[in-house]
């Protein structure tokens, strides 16, 4: 039977976290899952567990963001990312521990993951999550996710089948405060020669060392548009997200014109972000770019022309010249 | 090489226009197009067939209109289209989505590559790329910048992540999901226009793709929409600055502060 039934749905327990590890490092969005894990656990009655895959994984002490539990299997050939190996450990863990609901972090890696486990599980996967609640009584997990370019917001059951799978947004859940005093157990799993994958190998591996930090780990996203006028515009934008600790943004218009790569384009054909500031400069707002970011907590633009859509939307608009107000505001920045 | 191209038709948000009220695009009598990413799939294989020769087949699923897809993908110089529609199909997440493309993938026979764009438009969920490899137990790789064959069994990838890149060796058949920045797509000619409009296009029910009908559609679809709603509109009014450089910058700062930012 494909569904489950309710004596079968009662063996499955306990929240995981897939923890994304990097280097041997756990990275933050594990600890922003943990939070929320630990939210909906406490409201169950059940326990968190976090997975981490990796290789020499470094003294990563999740007890503290919210683990009771942490499931580790540290081998050479999980240090860079092979999607089946990693999906065939997660499906066989799965088997073995039956977990109720299961966090992945909507990243590159986690979207590329976690289909292939929830196809192989045959259980309901919900992508892109920026709420999550859970039902008390049947552990029916609620998951909330913006689609249509975040102007409809969908609720998401999945109540005939276990577990329940949701990739959630980076930088939209908090990460809680570590209590130090909370303790856990480790758990340590193995490859098994079934789960081995041969064929398939990562052969290089580049970090961007352009942008410092990147549109998806930004809390402020200083974007440029056609107005940017090229690439000594996107200098100066570079300039002030040095200073405020973002990241540099572009709309296709810019991309397309060769000012700036595609991996900082934002909008329907480049990527989604919901920051906690984005100032647009030049950018008139083209409905696909809109979709990309109208989630953002406060829109500030920059333009000459007061009238464009991006003006009309944004919560702060600046009519004027973004050459001569942005080195302004750097000054006023360096004031304080 | 033979390679099969899935696309998607998604309703269009060129015509959308804001609601001053809500700040929210409004969506109203929208177009339907071709998801914009798949037109890099589109294009992607039919550069591989002209370099290594071969087939390219698009393969979509949707009610009867989403034939319009396949015809425009005839058009950019693939050599077929097909189409799944079918009742049964209706309603499917993407589990059961990617396991009807993913029979339908079987029915075709022989394939080496599958190509889908990174995402649909529509839903945003990057799931079916990785959900059809996974039904065939296929090798993948995902938001690729770049495909390179190496051999007859073997493809480079350029995997794009959050910070940087890789290159990652995947071993044929696979499926694979690329990004706008993989190639720039060509536009129809007038010899394609012509093969579009001649173009046979086959529809195939859940019998000829041999598919368990307990898994397709919504029967076979593990998560259920219970609730749509807006979302929390943004403030309604916009706070505009105007001035001199100097003051626009001093009032933005006094407005961050009002707000506890800085």
């Amino acid at each position: 039977m494909i569904t489950k039934t309710e004596t079968e749905k009662a063996n499955f327990r306990n929240v995981w976290v897939i923890g994304e590890v990097e280097d041997g490092t756990v990275l933050p969005v594990t600890l922003e899952l943990l939070g929320t894990a630990r939210e909906l656990a406490d409201k169950r009655g059940s326990e968190v567990w976090v997975i981490l895959l990796g290789s020499r994984i470094q003294n990563p002490n999740l007890f503290a963001y919210g683990a009771d539990v942490c499931m580790i299997i540290d081998d050479i050939r999980l240090q860079h990312f092979i999607d089946e190996l990693e999906a065939k450990l997660l499906s066989r863990l799965i088997e073995k521990y039956l977990p109720e609901i299961i966090l992945c972090g909507a990243t590159s890696r986690g979207r590329a993951l976690i289909p292939r486990v929830a196809v192989t599980s045959y259980c309901g996967l919900t992508a892109d999550c920026t709420q999550l609640d859970i039902d008390p009584n049947n552990g029916d997990l609620l998951q909330t996710r913006p689609a249509f370019g975040g102007n409809i917001l969908a609720t998401i059951r999945s109540s005939n089948h276990r577990p329940q799978i949701a990739s959630v947004r980076p930088r939209v859940m908090k990460i809680k405060q570590p209590d130090n005093d909370r303790d856990g157990i480790t758990i340590f799993e193995t490859i098994l020669p079934s789960d081995e994958i041969n064929n398939k190998k990562v052969v290089e591996v580049f970090h961007d060392s352009q942008s410092a930090i990147n549109l998806a780990d930004a809390e402020i996203i200083i974007a440029g548009g056609r107005g940017t006028h090229g690439k000594a515009g996107f200098e100066l934008l570079r300039q002030l997200a040095q200073k405020v600790g973002g990241a540099v943004g572009a709309s296709r218009a810019a991309v397309d014109s060769g000012w700036i790569p595609y991996t900082h384009q934002v909008g329907q054909t480049g990527q989604t972000v919901q920051t906690k500031i984005y100032i647009a400069c030049g950018i008139s707002g083209q409905i696909q770019h809109l979709v990309g970011m109208q989630s953002c907590d406060l829109i500030i633009a920059i333009d000459k022309n007061p009238d464009t859509p991006m003006m009309q939307m944004a919560d702060i608009a600046i009519t004027g010249d973004m050459f001569e107000i942005l080195p302004e505001l750097i000054n006023e920045i360096n004031l304080r | 090489m033979k390679i099969v191209v899935c696309i998607k038709q998604v309703p269009a948000s060129n015509d959308a226009k804001i609601d001053p009220e809500t700040k929210r695009i409004i969506r109203d009598a929208v177009k339907s197009i071709m998801n914009p990413f798949d037109n890099y799939a589109l294009e992607e294989g039919v550069r591989l067939r002209e370099k290594l020769g071969g087939e390219v087949i698009a393969l979509t699923m949707g009610p009867p209109s989403a034939e319009a897809v396949l015809r425009e993908a005839i058009a950019l110089g693939v050599d077929s289209g097909i189409l799944l529609s079918d009742r049964a199909f209706g309603g499917s997440d993407t589990w059961a989505t990617s396991y009807a493309l993913a029979k339908a993938i079987e029915r075709i026979g022989q394939v080496d590559l599958v190509i889908c764009g990174k995402q649909a438009i529509d839903g945003d969920t990057a799931q079916v790329g990785p959900g059809i490899a996974a039904h065939l137990d296929w090798q993948q790789a995902t938001y690729l910048m770049e495909i390179k064959p190496t051999d007859k069994n073997t493809i480079l990838t350029k995997r794009l992540h959050e910070n940087g890149y890789d290159i990652c060796e995947v071993t044929l058949p696979a499926v694979v999901t690329v990004v706008k920045g993989i190639n720039t797509p060509r536009v129809p000619t007038l010899k394609g226009r012509l093969a579009s409009l001649k173009a046979e296009i086959p529809t195939w029910k859940p019998e000829d793709i041999s598919a368990k009908t307990e898994q397709l559609g919504l029967n076979g679809s593990p998560t259920r929409v219970v609730k749509t709603e807006p979302p929390a509109p943004r403030t309604s009014s916009t706070i505009k600055i105007e001035g001199t450089p100097a003051q626009c910058a001093k009032e933005l700062v006094r407005q961050l502060r009002l707000r506890s930012i800085v």
